[in-house]
């Protein structure tokens, strides 16, 4: 029965093929000799030494991650809030209104976020620079952090939190001892989920940036505007590898702590046994 | 006591001042006039609130209906997001289809395939087919050298670009909650229906698509919604006769510098994308209900 037929197999190499090959391509021009991006001639990692000669790409680079390390963190601490506030909260004065502008933000288009943060930055006078960016981005990303947290909140038993609380702990004791430790997996997610966010937006830091805060999507963006560029295929091949190895890592780790899990679970029952 | 209304204050307050609020703004200033000043518009707060009030007006959104470019600009923007979505599910079915079917010990190594690419840099997905469609790109050195066609092909610069950009961007969107629909069903009840006489296609037809229409709906709207808005796809593949309202808008606002202009184009913009974002609420709450 659980056999792949014809067509099963076909559709699964055509479409992994799809998704695959444009990627597979890049990084393999980013090899070429040749200036030309699509004539070969010759392997080379010329293009990787000067994309580390160029201070530019250095400069943004460390921008984005200042930005996306700080910006990611804030956003884990209110997505989680708000998360809590959702599931937990009960009812309070405008509860609707909170949990529409958690998700309104998650389906807006990208111009307008990024428009209207503008405007806010300008009405009130603040100069635009890495701290517009991180303000921006933690705004959109605590939205997906908050999505990703309840869910968890959701899904698990309540009866341990107030077991806690019956056996004498504080609300925040309850919190961090027995509510934190079991949505971990989630709030680590969640800041990953932020994290990439913040690194991948061009639309909204394009907007909210000012002269000083350059980042590597803005850089990236006005560079190929101009035509394909082997040093960007670099830089490319360099970001699709740190991203295969963080998730083919991530997915072994938790593979592995399911396995163990599940190890534990069945020694449980054989001493119960 | 304190500490439930800090835990309900810090988040609440920081989406309104840094959501609720710039979104008034924008449709304030959408109401105001273009103006050589800075900011350049009026009126502005300064010019106190009675003043405010009474020089607001829909002159921009009036404008908005006059001039060919941005009507079209809507227009088109909601053709390429109806087709491109079409064209994904399209793309996406088979490749959900083929991993629901496929045996278990397959689908974690297949759902990470689809998730990896969403973990990649968006801006770079797009790129990786500047070098493919371009004249000289290797699609088109391939089509040659096939003896297919002997000039190249303009793919690079057109709206086919557009389509082809967000098929492939947006096609993890796509096939996770088919998938997800997919993977929950009951295979019996095809078995079923082919003993009682239906043809594989059939029972195709009338027993899976029936069954995965949430997954369906889920994925079309996930696709749709951004694909309206876009921005990053119709500047880099698209060219000059691709008119999206997100480019539109990114160019009233940067190159012309009409403030008033581009806020109206983003509140109608909002209002287009109303009618699907509370399709899709509505879709996901049916679903959860009878999830429980």
């Amino acid at each position: 029965m659980k056999r792949l037929s014809w067509f099963n197999i076909t559709s699964l190499t055509v479409g992994f093929a799809f998704l695959y090959l444009p990627m597979v391509i890049l990084v393999i021009y980013s090899f070429n000799e040749s200036k030309l991006v699509t004539v070969w001639a010759g392997f080379s990692t010329k293009w990787y030494g000067e994309l580390l000669q160029n201070d530019a790409f250095l400069d943004a680079a460390w921008v984005t991650i200042k930005v996306a390390v700080i910006s990611s963190t804030f956003a884990t601490v209110l997505g989680t809030m708000a998360a809590y506030v959702l599931v937990r909260g009960g009812r309070f004065l405008g509860r609707t209104l909170f949990s529409g502008m958690i998700y309104a933000p998650l389906v807006m288009p990208e111009v307008i976020t990024g428009l209207s943060l503008l405007l806010l930055f300008i009405g009130i006078g603040l100069d635009r620079g890495v701290m517009t960016i991180v303000l921006a981005h933690t705004t959109f990303s605590m939205c997906y952090v908050s999505v990703v947290v309840s869910s968890r909140l959701v899904s698990f038993d309540r009866s341990l939190e107030e077991a806690a609380l019956d056996l004498g702990s504080s609300a925040w004791e309850a919190f961090r001892l027995v509510t934190l430790p079991l949505i971990a997996p989630a709030v680590i997610a969640g800041w990953l989920l932020a994290f990439t966010l913040s690194l991948d937006d061009l639309v909204i830091a394009s907007f909210t940036a000012g002269p000083g805060g350059t980042t590597l999507p803005i850089k990236i963006f006005s560079a190929v505007r101009l035509g394909v560029s082997p040093e960007i295929n670099a830089l490319s091949t360099i970001m699709i590898a740190i991203v295969t190895v963080g998730v083919i890592s991530a997915s072994l780790i938790s593979k592995r702590n399911a396995v163990k899990a599940q190890k534990d679970a069945r020694a449980a029952e054989r001493a119960e046994a | 006591m304190m500490r439930r209304f800090t835990l309900i204050a810090v988040p609440y307050v920081w989406l309104l001042v840094l959501f609720m609020v710039p979104f008034l703004i924008v449709f304030k200033i959408s109401l105001s006039d273009a103006a050589l000043a800075i900011p350049p518009y009026a009126p502005t707060m300064r010019d106190g609130f009675a003043t405010l009030l009474s020089e607001l007006d829909f002159e921009n959104f009036v404008f908005l209906t006059q001039d060919d470019l941005y009507w079209k600009a809507y227009l088109s923007s909601l053709r390429i997001a109806v087709l491109s979505t079409f064209l994904t599910l399209l793309v996406g079915y088979p490749i959900a289809y083929g991993m629901a079917r496929a045996p278990d010990e397959w689908r974690a190594t297949l759902m990470m395939l689809v998730i990896l690419p969403f973990w990649t840099s968006f801006l770079i997905r797009v790129y990786a087919w500047m070098g493919i469609l371009s004249n000289e790109g290797l699609l088109n050195q391939f089509l040659i050298w096939l003896g297919l066609i002997s000039d190249p092909l303009v793919i690079l610069n057109t709206t086919i670009a557009v389509y082809i950009g967000i098929v492939y961007t947006y096609l993890p969107f796509m096939i996770l909650p088919i998938y997800a629909a997919l993977d929950r069903m009951d295979t019996s009840l095809n078995e079923a229906a082919e003993d009682l006489g239906c043809s594989r296609m059939q029972a195709f037809w009338l027993v899976t698509i029936p069954l995965s229409k949430n997954g369906i709906i889920a994925g079309s709207f996930l696709v749709f919604i951004p694909a309206l808005g876009e921005f990053v796809i119709p500047s880099l593949l698209g060219g000059s006769g691709t008119l999206m309202i997100g480019k539109v808008l990114w160019e009233e606002f940067f190159n012309n510098r009409d403030w008033p202009v581009a806020s109206a184009v983003a509140v109608v913009l909002l209002l287009i994308l109303v009618i699907p974002i509370v399709l899709f609420q509505r879709n996901q709450q049916k679903q959860q209900e009878a999830e429980q």
